[in-house]
């Protein structure tokens, strides 16, 4: 398929997929294994310049757009997932500072993200996940700065990232309209970290609670202005989400490419398991969808990088689409390669227990289609 | 402080055809990779850069496709690259390799230090990093392993030997190979890339070094490959029989008859 990649995105793309052969195969299985995060990894992928990507060239950035990024991560993820998305995080913490940071925060913050400083974005509670107006984690105003109480939960990045965009309520009373987010540096007193969850996949990713107990943070480090914090989060998500899409097809065009060098070799019944006709039929019908999510990710990372308004609906589209496809390659691809698909000494199984994040987070899909239903009842159905 | 970097472009498979008339290796037409051990003395020298100040300066003698090794070196922190390439060149052993790069770094002029590989993977002799040393009248030390300190116009280097490891302190100008343990080679950069696309690769000629053309060539080699031919293979095995005891004692007379033990 011919996706019309400038010269640089061709180039990005292959710089990514060399890191990922050469860096991250020959310890992907180890750092799932230990639940290790990949420090040393992000190290290295940030002297190669992949987190200036997504920042502006005014900050000491590549200036790059959605699609930029979705090449990266999917190349990464093709390989490894955990790490991709521990990048990819990175973006996600930077995107706030990106749309709505203050020049003198994104002076600050972006060139240190841009060199490598990892980031994590908080929105998730104990009483706030697809509901995400359940949140309780409040930010006091005082003549000192803003006072920040309460416990954020699930935070991809958590512990490991430096930088911290945080959702924190303002005015209790307003409810969602009472929300607002600030910039939370590692380090500030009252602000520790609860214990590291343990995953079914992606367990290099690190996921940990961020506790604020009376965390005095300076009041230049609100985003926006009070009361916008919902409207914040909702555009860095629609921002972000791709990433995710992208991640989701990555997973998917390494569980396949692994099925398809597994089938040719093993013979059953005195031929390649390739060549009997339910496996022909699976891993054909993994190539059509694996096209398909790629076509509708980059679709969308083109839409964004063209300059349009809102894009939440799209933007829910490639993550639905590319994340069910990534469910179902990675569970038929351990499906045909049978025993050696469900061994842990094979990637398969990392693959399929990697994908299932991917239909979850970052706006669960059923959450997602209930927003890309709310825009089609809108739009009465049409298309614009 | 200023770095030569001596890279050389090798086929990047083990399936080499030789050319009947020459004896030498086929090299068209066959992907070509950087000489695996010239990587780490490119990064080797990156780092002294990015240490010390100064610039690295990358040469290559070879065909005009090498000119691509040149800027790939450049996406990994060279500053500049110089292709010496020439009709002239041609059918160099190294004798001849190491005096036409001896006359572009007498060119390049302001060289504190000269990087090579310790050998490269199809020639595999080693010998060019100490012949360009001795063309320069300079030190030269091998199979470096790490560089300790540079100060004061010297340098302490640690060397891998057989049994352990020497440390020397040598005056610079010197040349040095390095051996495999001395670093890990990064990545590119988004940033080095596009340096590279728009870099410019001087070639340098014959004419270009003042080279003499006694000295460089198929004229300034010394070796002249007679003949190349691959072993033959023959297997010829003697299966001893009977009990393990048995088997062991014939075995041991056998040796002994054949003088091994």
């Amino acid at each position: 398929m011919e996706y019309f990649l400038t010269e640089e995105q061709k180039t990005l793309k292959s710089l990514a997929h060399r890191i990922a052969e050469e860096r991250i195969l020959p310890v992907r299985a180890e750092l799932d294994e230990k639940e290790q995060f990949p420090t040393d990894l992000l190290k290295e992928m940030a002297a190669s310049d992949l987190f200036r990507v997504f920042i502006p060239e005014k900050y000491e950035g590549l200036g790059g757009g959605s699609l930029d990024l979705c090449l990266i991560v999917e190349e990464l993820s093709r390989v490894c997932s955990a790490v991709a998305v521990s990048y990819a995080a990175t973006a996600l913490g930077a995107y706030a500072i990106i749309l709505y940071g203050t020049e003198e925060q994104k002076q600050k913050y972006l060139p240190a993200i841009a060199s490598g400083k990892i980031a994590a974005f908080g929105l998730t509670e104990p009483t706030a996940g697809s509901d995400a107006s359940g949140i309780k984690t409040t930010a006091q105003k005082t003549p000192e700065g803003y006072i920040l109480n309460g416990t954020k939960q699930f935070i991809t990045n958590g512990g490991d990232a430096e930088i911290y965009t945080i959702i924190a309520l303002t005015d209790k009373t307003r409810g969602a309209r009472g929300a607002s987010a600030f910039i939370v540096e590692k380090d500030t007193p009252g602000f520790t970290f609860g214990k590291k969850e343990k995953k079914i996949g992606i367990r290099a990713s690190s996921t940990r609670e961020l506790i604020f107990r009376n965390c005095l943070i300076p009041a230049e480090n609100l985003i926006s202005k009070e009361g916008m914090g919902f409207i914040v989060a909702m555009k860095v998500l629609d921002n972000s989400r791709p990433g995710i899409s992208a991640q989701a097809l990555g997973i998917a065009q390494g569980a396949m490419e692994t099925a398809v060098d597994y089938t040719r070799q093993r013979i059953q019944f005195g031929q390649p398991l390739i060549s009997l006709p339910v496996v022909q039929y699976k891993l054909a019908d993994m190539a059509l969808n694996i096209e398909a999510a790629r076509a509708l990710v980059y679709a969308v990372a083109r839409t964004i990088d063209s300059g349009v308004k809102s894009f939440t609906e799209e933007s829910a589209m490639a993550k639905v689409f590319a994340s069910d496809v990534a469910m179902r390659v990675t569970t038929d691809a351990v499906q045909i390669c049978g025993g050696a698909g469900y061994m842990r000494d094979y990637p398969l199984e990392k693959m399929m227990r990697d994908a299932k994040i991917t239909q979850i987070y970052e706006g669960s899909n059923e959450v997602l289609h209930n927003a890309i239903a709310i825009e089609l009842r809108k739009r009465k159905g049409k298309r614009e | 402080m200023n770095i030569v970097v001596c890279l050389k472009q090798v086929p990047g498979t083990t399936e080499v055809k030789i050319d009947p008339n020459t004896n030498t290796l086929i090299r068209q037409g066959i992907k070509a990779i950087v000489n695996p051990f010239d990587s780490y003395a490119l990064e080797e020298g990156v780092r002294l850069k990015e240490k010390f100040g100064g610039k690295v300066t990358v040469i290559s003698m070879g065909p005009p496709q090498a000119a691509d090794m040149l800027k790939e070196a450049i996406s990994v922190g060279a500053d500049e690259a110089i292709l010496l390439s020439d009709m002239a060149f041609a059918g160099s052993d190294t004798l001849a390799t190491a005096a036409t790069l001896g006359k572009a770094a007498e060119k390049i002029k302001t060289y504190d230090l000269i990087i090579c590989g310790r050998q490269t993977i199809d020639g595999d002799t080693g010998q060019v990093g100490p012949e360009l040393a001795e063309n320069l009248g300079i030190p030269f030390i091998a199979y470096v392993s790490k560089i300790e300190e540079i100060a004061n116009g010297k340098m302490r280097v640690q060397r891998a030997v057989e049994d352990g490891y020497e440390t020397i302190e040598s005056p610079l100008p010197a040349v040095i190979t390095v051996a495999k343990e001395i670093n890990v080679p990064r990545m590119p950069s988004l940033r080095g890339l596009s340096k590279s696309r728009s870099a410019q690769i001087p070639v340098w000629t014959a004419n270009d070094i003042a080279a003499d053309k006694a000295t460089i060539g198929q004229a300034g080699s010394g070796t002249w490959v007679v003949k190349v031919f691959y072993p033959q293979r023959i297997q010829h095995a003697e299966m001893i029989k009977g009990e393990p005891p048995v088997q062991a004692k014939t075995l041991v007379e056998k040796l002994r008859e054949a003088k091994i033990i």
